[in-house]
Formats: structure tokens, C-alpha cells, sequence
């Protein structure tokens, strides 16, 4: 077996040290080493988003991401985005425009939507379609999802204030 | 996925130094790499991750031209303001290939190296003039980039050679570029054709003095359309001389037949969409001043 490595990586806010094998990408090691489920597989192949996080602030699709490259780095996922006061309003917005169903694309599109609105805090509706491309819904018809970052973009003040 | 070790060094020579001794593969952004070695299509005993190599990570802008580190990511590129001024196309780009967490990883080395028939990258930088510092072991050897894919998935490289940077000399006067790819979604495809182009005007802004046009996705490597770029100098900027020159284009590409589009199709999309993207070049060139 090939050797384990140390990784020592910042999630959430909190620096974590864990054992993983150089061929397990950093949605396994989220998933089985640290039980941080809520990172969700969909294909494993980039293309549907499911498994997004923020890697030193920038989104990823985690699966394809190897744990190993992220020593020192800091990740940011679905667990972290609630603050001990409850759901950021992003989260409500999500919730409350009914931008779910199954939900298993949401923590990803939470984490995309996170980093679209602190780079753009107003987004038109081209804007939100194009920056989430990379996120797909097989339930919704993405037009509730439209309508909860719109919103999400209201309620952080179009400042991006309340988004971290 | 099947077991490799991982070093990530963080000088050119010791990465070339691990890729040769070992066979082992680079690791820039793993948007291709990491899907490969999952589905063993890649199969390897050591991934080599080449983004703490400091010339891998150049961005510079100056009289000369870019200078464009092999590593670099998209979302970096798409970033950067003197980019979006002098070299358009590679904006154009950066911003269709993948999403955003594709664009957040994925570097135009990358995709060169990768050497897709329809990768994005490597028409646009045909067009722009791009040369690619290739380095190894013996040395470093500069290599025009329509010169370095040699097949579908095949490039020049040597193991345990890198691609350093990409350079590209500074458009002067009224010159400027695009790319465009015609696919059957909105965004998330592969290019059914691709098309890059620079264009330089005289001064008056009415006539073609120097022209590059790069395909891609319409034969087995991308390309650099001599026969385009020929034609186009010394014409003027008219519908009719852009609607030509995709006539021109059509005769000098070897499409295939597959579920993204006909031969007959990626005929008829190639004329119209070399007509497009040089009329948006020129028109980006004609607003800047000489
Ligand atoms: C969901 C998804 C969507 C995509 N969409 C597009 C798209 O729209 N258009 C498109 O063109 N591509 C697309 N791709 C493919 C891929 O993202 C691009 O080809 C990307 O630019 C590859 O860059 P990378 O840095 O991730 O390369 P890597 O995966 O790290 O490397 C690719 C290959 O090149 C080699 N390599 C990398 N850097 C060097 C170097 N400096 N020197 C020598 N060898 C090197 C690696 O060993 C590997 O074989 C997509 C991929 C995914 C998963
Ligand atoms: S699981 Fe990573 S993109 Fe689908
Ligand atoms: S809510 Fe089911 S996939 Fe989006």
C-alpha cells in the first residue's frame, strides 16, 4: 500500500490533521476519514457540482481534488456555513423559496452560491445561471434556485455583509 | 482508484528530476488527471503535483508580450485586468472551460498538455501567437503551440518534460483576438468547433494587415488555418471578405461524425463561426486606438 500521509488542512475554521492515502481525493477523506458527510458524490467526474467546497476560498468539485494537495490549505464546507446564532440568511433563502427537493445538490449549490455572492454581491439572472453552471438539479428545474439566490443577494444587502 | 505515491516539489529541477526517474505523471490542476487515474486511463506510480514550481506560476505582462505560467488557473487568468485588455481570446476561454470549480483548478497547461482534439484552450492560443517553453532534463526547447500537439491525446513531450510557460508577443495598434466554440448547451460541453482569431487593422482601421486564425475540434489536433490567415491579409474589414474566409476554412478541415454534430454540420457550423469570431475580433480591434 502506498504510504500514508500526514495531512494537516484548516476546515471550517478549525485545523484538522488526518492519515489519507495520496489516491483519495478530498471528497473521500471529507466523507469517510473525517465523517463530514455532508459533502455529497454525485458522479465523482467534475460534472455535477454535488461535491463542491471552497479550497482557500475558491470553489471546487472535491472529487476532484487529491486530499493530499490540500496540506496547509484551508477548506470551507456545507458544516460551516451555519454559525452558532442558526442558518445564515443565505441558507433561509434557499429554504424558504422552496429551492430544494431531494436536496442532494444543495450543500454544493450553498457552497457555489457563497462564492458567486461574495465576488458579486448583485448578480443579475445571467449572471447566477452562468455561475452555477457547474452545479446540476435533477429535481427543481433550477428556477427556485434562481429565485433563492436573488434573494439571498436581497437579504446580504447586496454588500455581501452578511455572507460570512 | 488504483494506488501512486505524491510528491509536490517546489523547484523545477527537482520535479523534473521525480518525473524522470520515475515515470511519474505532473499534477496541475487534475481536472483531466485525477479523472483519468480514477478510470485507470492514466495508470502511473507517482503523481507529480507541479503548482508550487514558481515558473510554473509566471503572470507578467510587459513590452514584449505575456508571459503566461503553464500552471496558472483559469479562475486566475479571468481575473486579471491586463489580460482582459490585450488578450481577450484567453479570457473567452478561461471562462467557458467547465464551470466555475473547473475554472477555480483547471490551467491552460493543462489543457494543452492534455491535447484534446476539442480542448478550448489550444485554438486561442494558436491565434494569439502563443510559443511553449518545454523543459527537461537535457534543457529547454521553445515550441510554437500549433506545433505541439501531434494527435488526438498526443503532443511533443518527452517524459519527464514539463511546459514551463506560454508566451505571447504584446498585439500593437489596432490588433485584438476571440475565441468562440459553438456547443449544443448554453455552458459544461465539449466544442463541437472552436475558433480562435487575431486580427490586426492599419490605422484607418478599414483594412486586415496581419491575421491568425486557429480550429480546433474539426481534425485531429487543433490548427493554425494558413490558407485563412493568407487570404484575410491585405482584404478589407467587410462582411464579405469574413464570410469568405469561413468558406476558406471549411475546405481545410477533416471533421467526424458524432453524437455532438455531422461531418455536414461541423461544415456548415465552421464557415459560420469563422465569420463570427473574426468579426468580433475586428471589431474589438477597430475600438482600440492606434
Ligand atoms: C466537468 C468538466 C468540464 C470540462 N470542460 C472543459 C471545457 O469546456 N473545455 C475544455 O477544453 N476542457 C474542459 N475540461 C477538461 C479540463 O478541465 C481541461 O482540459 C483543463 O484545462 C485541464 O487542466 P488541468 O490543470 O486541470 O490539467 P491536469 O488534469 O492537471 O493535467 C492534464 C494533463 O496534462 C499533463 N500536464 C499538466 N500540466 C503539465 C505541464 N505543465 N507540463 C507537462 N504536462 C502537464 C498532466 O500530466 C495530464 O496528463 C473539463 C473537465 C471537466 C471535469
Ligand atoms: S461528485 Fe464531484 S462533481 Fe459530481
Ligand atoms: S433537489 Fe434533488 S437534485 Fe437538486
Amino acid at each position: 500500500m502506498a504510504k500514508q500521509r500526514v495531512v494537516t488542512t484548516k476546515v471550517n475554521g478549525t485545523e484538522k490533521s488526518f492519515l489519507c492515502e495520496p489516491r483519495q481525493t478530498l471528497l473521500e477523506v471529507l466523507r469517510n476519514n473525517l465523517d463530514m458527510t455532508g459533502t455529497k458524490e454525485g458522479c465523482s467526474n467534475g460534472n455535477c457540482g454535488a461535491c463542491t467546497v471552497l479550497l482557500n476560498g475558491d470553489p471546487v468539485t472535491s472529487c476532484l481534488v487529491l486530499a493530499v494537495e490540500c496540506d496547509g490549505a484551508e477548506v470551507e464546507t456545507i458544516e460551516g456555513v451555519a454559525t452558532k446564532d442558526g442558518l445564515t440568511p443565505l441558507q433561509n433563502a434557499f429554504l424558504e423559496n422552496a429551492a430544494l427537493q431531494c436536496g442532494i445538490c444543495t450543500p454544493g449549490f450553498i457552497m457555489s452560491t457563497k462564492a458567486l455572492l461574495k465576488q458579486n454581491p448583485d448578480p443579475s439572472e445571467e449572471e447566477i445561471r452562468f455561475f452555477l453552471a457547474g452545479n446540476l438539479c435533477r429535481c427543481t428545474g433550477y428556477d427556485k434556485i434562481i429565485d433563492a439566490v436573488q434573494d439571498a443577494a436581497k437579504r446580504q444587502c447586496g454588500t455581501g455583509c452578511c455572507n460570512d | 482508484m488504483r494506488e501512486f505515491e505524491f510528491e509536490s516539489p517546489d523547484s523545477l529541477a527537482g520535479a523534473i528530476q521525480l518525473l524522470e526517474s520515475s515515470k511519474g505523471k505532473p499534477l496541475a490542476g487534475g481536472t483531466d488527471l485525477i479523472d483519468h487515474l480514477r478510470t485507470g486511463r492514466v495508470v502511473t506510480d507517482l503523481v507529480v503535483d507541479i503548482k508550487k514550481i514558481p515558473e510554473l506560476n509566471v503572470l507578467e505582462i510587459n513590452d514584449e508580450g505575456l508571459r503566461l505560467g503553464a500552471a496558472v488557473s483559469c479562475r486566475k487568468i479571468c481575473a486579471n485586468a491586463e489580460i482582459k485588455q490585450h488578450y481577450p481570446a484567453l479570457i473567452d476561454v478561461c471562462s467557458i472551460i467547465g464551470g466555475i470549480q473547473i475554472q477555480s483548478r483547471a490551467s491552460v497547461g493543462g489543457n494543452l498538455c492534455n491535447s484534446g482534439a476539442a480542448a478550448d484552450s489550444t485554438p486561442a492560443l494558436i491565434a494569439l501567437g502563443g510559443v511553449c517553453s518545454v523543459t527537461g532534463s537535457s534543457g529547454t526547447r521553445e515550441i510554437p503551440v500549433e506545433e505541439f500537439c501531434t494527435g488526438p491525446s498526443q503532443n511533443v513531450l518527452e517524459p519527464g518534460e514539463l511546459v514551463t510557460e506560454i508566451k505571447f508577443p504584446l498585439p500593437v495598434g489596432k490588433s485584438s483576438n476571440h475565441y468562440q466554440r459553438f456547443i449544443p448547451r448554453y455552458e459544461m460541453d465539449i466544442a463541437v468547433v472552436g475558433v480562435g482569431a487575431s486580427l490586426t487593422l492599419d490605422d484607418s482601421g478599414e483594412n486586415i494587415t496581419a491575421a491568425r486564425v486557429g480550429l480546433g475540434a474539426v481534425a485531429a489536433k487543433p490548427f493554425l488555418a494558413e490558407k485563412v490567415n493568407e487570404f484575410l491579409i491585405g482584404k478589407s474589414v467587410t462582411e464579405a471578405t469574413f464570410s469568405e474566409a469561413g468558406e476558406i476554412a471549411k475546405g481545410l478541415i477533416s471533421p467526424i461524425d458524432d453524437h455532438r454534430g455531422t461531418v455536414e454540420f461541423r461544415l456548415q457550423v465552421t464557415s459560420v463561426l469563422v465569420k463570427r469570431v473574426l468579426t468580433e475580433a475586428a471589431k474589438r480591434a477597430s475600438e482600440k486606438a492606434t
